[in-house]
């Protein structure tokens, strides 16, 4: 198997990234995406106030959740009086 | 100018010569009086840097982890249940590769309370990626802080300057105190290699993956190990400035000695009293005393052990199951070795007791005469202790 060979002095010895923390995007850690049913939604904002990414943008009644952003932990799931939060495997949808 | 001082004092002299920018510390003894003159002479205007009070030790060195990524010179001081409450932060700063300064005066852990002189708070920081130099006396101290910032920033890891809580922390010593010009010569200002800046944002230490992680942590080993060459190359400077020189370690009538003690902070230092009474009974004994622990100076002692001279490691600390830590650093540098010496283990000293030049005297005789069995010595430590 290869070996990990001593880099020379010189080589970084940190990361530094330059780009905007803004693009540090999570979506892609989520194995279940949550899906939202419009017909039954009531629009209290439990999920907005529930999720730890605040991810949940409350631009219209049904609120939207960025896929960019939401790791799939399924607080709003779990929390959402009327039951309208539906987690779906990511290779479904 | 020679001066008398305490040990901790030396320490704080040397962070003000070092024209430190930020130090942030909260009081522990028997530590608390480097960092208390420190805000006396920024009261009073002799000490230029920010002294940043907070609410504890993990805080501190999390301000100094912020101010080091933005490029000051920094210094901290802490003992026993302090350095323990920074473990975490003690990681981060040398991850991050930041070149922090801080003094740790040995002080034993809880439980039960003690506040006395034991190696185990800082040998516990054994793989935190800091560099630890032990001290055998205030000049040392005042020298070590000095000679830490310089090796610390050429090698982009973080240094712990270490000595014996009271026997050294509260003795008063005379000290030559060197001029500012002279320390200016030898420390020139911190230059970072990347430094946080609002004009131009960077993200430090944000989440890696483990290609990047095991390169950056094999890059940390290699440039630990280098630092040694380092150490000695910044030794080599001190002299031609000051007229001291230190190393990796010190040998005391080495050349024609039927064993050697092997010690390290103030012991080291009465441990040449001791030699020198065998010495004058007769008997040729030797003294190695340890001054840097990491970097592990192990090709060097590989290179300088003669098999018919044996070891006798005297160690005032413990890792509980395993025995005294210097101990078994110098048996696993000595494995495989094609003519080992014999290597006897001492623990002498925990909690403060003191180790004497009589008790050193003892343990010397235990080596030299084979008194301690060799198969038990060699796996486990004789404890001593001078009952008087």
């Amino acid at each position: 198997m290869p070996r990990l060979e001593d880099e020379a002095p010189g080589t970084p010895n940190v990361i530094v990234s330059d780009r905007s923390m803004a693009e540090n995007l999570t979506g892609n850690w989520r194995n279940l995406r949550p899906i939202i049913d419009p017909a039954r939604c009531t629009g209290c904002l439990i999920c907005w106030k529930f999720c730890p990414e605040a991810c949940v943008e409350l631009t219209q009644k049904v609120p939207l959740i960025h896929m960019e952003y939401c790791k799939g932990c399924g607080v709003c799931v779990e929390e959402c009086p009327p039951a309208c939060i539906e987690f779906q495997p990511e290779d479904a949808s | 100018m020679r001066k008398v001082l305490m040990g901790n004092h030396c320490a704080a002299v040397a962070a003000a010569l070092a024209k430190v920018d930020v130090v942030s510390a909260y009081p522990i003894t028997p530590q608390t009086q480097s960092v208390e003159l420190l805000a006396e002479m920024e009261a009073s205007g002799r000490f230029k840097g920010r002294f940043m009070r907070v609410e504890s030790e993990h805080s501190a060195m999390a301000e100094l982890l912020g101010a080091a990524t933005a490029g000051a010179r920094t210094f901290t001081s802490t003992s026993s249940q302090g350095l323990a409450y920074m473990h975490e932060l003690l990681h981060w700063v040398s991850g991050a590769r930041l070149p922090v300064v801080m003094v740790e005066v040995n002080r034993a852990l809880a439980a039960p309370w003690n506040l006395w002189a034991d190696q185990t708070d800082s040998l516990s920081q054994r793989d935190t990626g800091w560099m630890q130099f032990y001290c055998s006396d205030n000049q040392e101290i005042l020298d070590t802080v000095l000679l830490a910032y310089r090796i610390a920033e050429q090698a982009a890891i973080p240094a712990m300057v270490v000595f014996d809580g009271f026997v050294l922390s509260h003795t008063y010593e005379a000290v030559d105190v060197p001029a500012q010009e002279d320390v200016d010569r030898f420390l020139p200002p911190y230059q970072p290699r990347q430094q946080l800046d609002v004009k131009r944002p960077l993200a430090f230490g944000s989440l890696t993956g483990p290609r990047d992680y095991i390169r950056l942590r094999r890059r940390l080993d290699g440039d630990l190990r280098r630092s040694i060459e380092l150490v000695e190359r910044a030794g080599r400077e001190f002299e031609r400035i000051f007229g001291r020189r230190y190393g990796l370690w010190e040998e005391y009538r080495c050349e024609d000695a039927e064993a050697l003690l092997v010690a390290s902070g103030a012991p080291g230092s009465t441990a040449k009293e001791a030699v020198d009474a065998l010495r004058a009974r007769g008997r040729r004994a030797g003294l190695l005393r340890l001054r840097a622990f990491r970097p592990f100076p192990a090709e060097a002692l590989r290179r300088f052990v003669k098999a018919q001279t044996p070891l006798a490691v005297v160690d005032r600390n413990c890792s509980p199951g395993t025995g005294g830590i210097f101990f078994q650093e110098i048996k696993a540098a000595l494995y495989p070795h094609p003519a080992p010496p014999p290597v006897y283990g001492f623990i002498a000293g925990l909690g403060g007791g003191d180790i004497t030049q009589e008790l050193l005297e003892e343990i010397w005789l235990e080596a030299a005469d084979k008194r301690a069995e060799p198969g038990a010595a060699r796996v486990e430590p004789v404890w001593m202790e001078d009952p008087r």
